[in-house]
C-alpha cells in the first residue's frame, strides 16, 4: 500500500507503556477497518505477544524472517478477534545485534505493500535495540509518565529522534492521575509538554482496567473505562481527526483550592 | 494549611529539577562544566572592564521559544557592567 504508515513506539525508560500502548493503538486501528501489523524489536525480552494475548501461536520470529529461515508471511500471527491484525513477533533466545538497522528497513519496506499501519514497539534504552526500531520508522510516538526520570529519558529520545531525521513526535502521557495532579503533588500534562515541547498525541489515566486486560491478554482500546477511551482517542488523533482534550490543564481550580483547605488542615 | 503558608509542592518541585536537569542534559554539559565557563568568561571580561561577578548569570537556552527543531544551543551572559573604563 502505497501511503501506509510506520510507526515507532518508544520511550527510553523501561516501564513507562511501550508495549500496552502498541497494543492498544493497534488494536484501535484494526478496529477501524486498517490492515495493521505489529512488529515486537525488543529481541530477547518479548512481551507485546503477551500482552496481545497471541503467545501461544509463535512458531517464527523477526529472527527468522531477518535470517531467511521463513518467509516474513509465515512469521506473521493473525489475530482472530480482531480482522486485519497481525503481529510479527521477537525472538526471546537470542539478542539484539541479531538484527541490524538495515535488515530492519527490509522487512518494514515489505510490511508496507500489505499494511496500511506497521507499529513497532521499541526495547527500553537507547542502544542498538532503538536504532532498529527506529531505522525503518516515519512517525514516533513518545510515551511517558508525569515523573522526572521517565520525562528525562523521554527528552533524550526525542533528541536522538531529531538527530536521526524524524519531522514527526507525537507524546503520550501515560498514568496520569489527577486526583495527584489537584493536590499538587504530580506534574500535570501541561506541565509536561510544556518541559518537552513536542506535540500532546493523548493522555492516558492510571487506570486498574489496564492490568486486569493485561492479565487476560486482551487490549482494553474503546471500553468504557478511562484508558479505553484515552486510547480510542488516541487512535482517532492517529487518523488524523481533531478529538478535544477533556480536561488538559485542569490545574488547581478555586473551588479544588477552597475544598483543598479542608481536605490538607 | 499549605494554601496558605505554601510550601514548593512536589509537582513545582519536579518541574524546576527538570528544567535545570534537561539543560545540562540536552547541552551535554554538567552543571559544574557551566560553572567553570562562567567563572573563565568573568576573568576574560574583567581584563577590559569592571563586572559584579557575583551577580552574572550565564545559561545555555535552545533559542527562542518552542525550542524543538533548531539544533543549536545558544549561550546567553547576563553580566552586570560596575564601570566601564577600568
Amino acid at each position: 500500500m502505497s501511503n501506509s504508515e510506520v510507526i515507532v513506539v518508544t520511550s527510553g525508560k523501561g516501564g513507562v507503556g511501550k508495549t500496552t500502548t502498541t497494543a492498544n493503538v493497534g488494536t484501535g486501528l484494526a478496529k477501524l477497518g486498517k490492515k495493521v501489523c505489529l512488529i515486537d524489536t525488543d529481541i530477547g525480552l518479548r512481551n507485546l505477544d503477551v500482552v496481545m494475548g497471541l503467545e501461544n501461536r509463535i512458531v517464527y520470529n523477526l529472527v527468522d524472517v531477518v535470517e531467511g529461515s521463513c518467509r516474513v508471511k509465515q512469521a506473521l500471527i493473525r489475530d482472530k478477534r480482531n480482522p486485519g491484525l497481525y503481529l510479527m513477533p521477537s525472538a526471546q533466545t537470542r539478542d539484539k545485534s541479531a538484527v541490524s538497522p538495515g535488515q530492519m528497513v527490509k522487512v518494514i519496506e515489505h510490511l508496507r505493500e500489505q499494511f496500511d499501519y506497521v507499529l513497532l514497539d521499541c526495547p527500553a534504552g537507547i542502544e542498538q535495540g532503538f536504532q532498529n526500531a527506529i531505522a525503518g520508522a516515519d512517525r514516533a510516538l513518545v510515551v511517558t509518565t508525569p515523573e522526572v526520570s521517565a520525562i528525562r529519558d523521554a527528552d533524550r529520545i526525542i533528541g536522538l529522534l531529531e538527530a536521526n531525521g524524524f519531522k514527526q513526535m507525537d507524546l503520550i502521557i501515560n498514568r496520569l492521575r489527577m486526583d495527584m495532579v489537584r493536590k499538587g503533588d504530580m506534574m500535570s500534562a501541561a506541565d509536561v509538554v510544556d518541559i518537552l515541547a513536542v506535540p500532546l498525541l493523548g493522555i492516558v489515566p492510571d487506570d486498574e482496567n489496564v492490568v486486569i486486560a493485561t492479565n487476560q491478554g486482551e487490549p482494553l482500546v474503546g471500553n468504557d473505562c478511562p484508558a479505553g477511551k484515552a486510547y480510542a482517542n488516541i487512535v482517532r488523533r492517529i487518523r488524523g481527526e481533531e478529538v478535544p482534550f477533556p480536561n488538559l490543564d485542569k490545574s488547581i481550580s478555586f473551588w479544588t483550592r477552597v475544598t483543598g483547605i479542608f481536605h490538607k488542615a | 494549611m499549605r494554601h496558605f503558608f505554601r510550601r514548593k509542592s512536589s509537582r513545582e518541585t519536579a518541574r524546576d529539577r527538570l528544567k535545570i536537569l534537561l539543560i545540562s542534559d540536552r547541552v551535554n554539559c554538567s552543571p559544574e562544566m557551566i560553572e567553570l565557563i562562567k567563572t573563565d568568561i568573568a576573568k576574560v571580561i574583567s581584563k577590559y572592564m569592571k563586572i559584579d561577578a557575583a551577580n552574572m548569570e550565564i545559561q545555555i537556552n535552545a533559542k527562542g521559544k518552542g525550542a524543538r527543531g533548531i539544533k543549536n544551543p545558544t549561550l546567553y551572559a547576563n553580566i552586570p557592567i560596575l564601570d566601564l573604563h577600568k
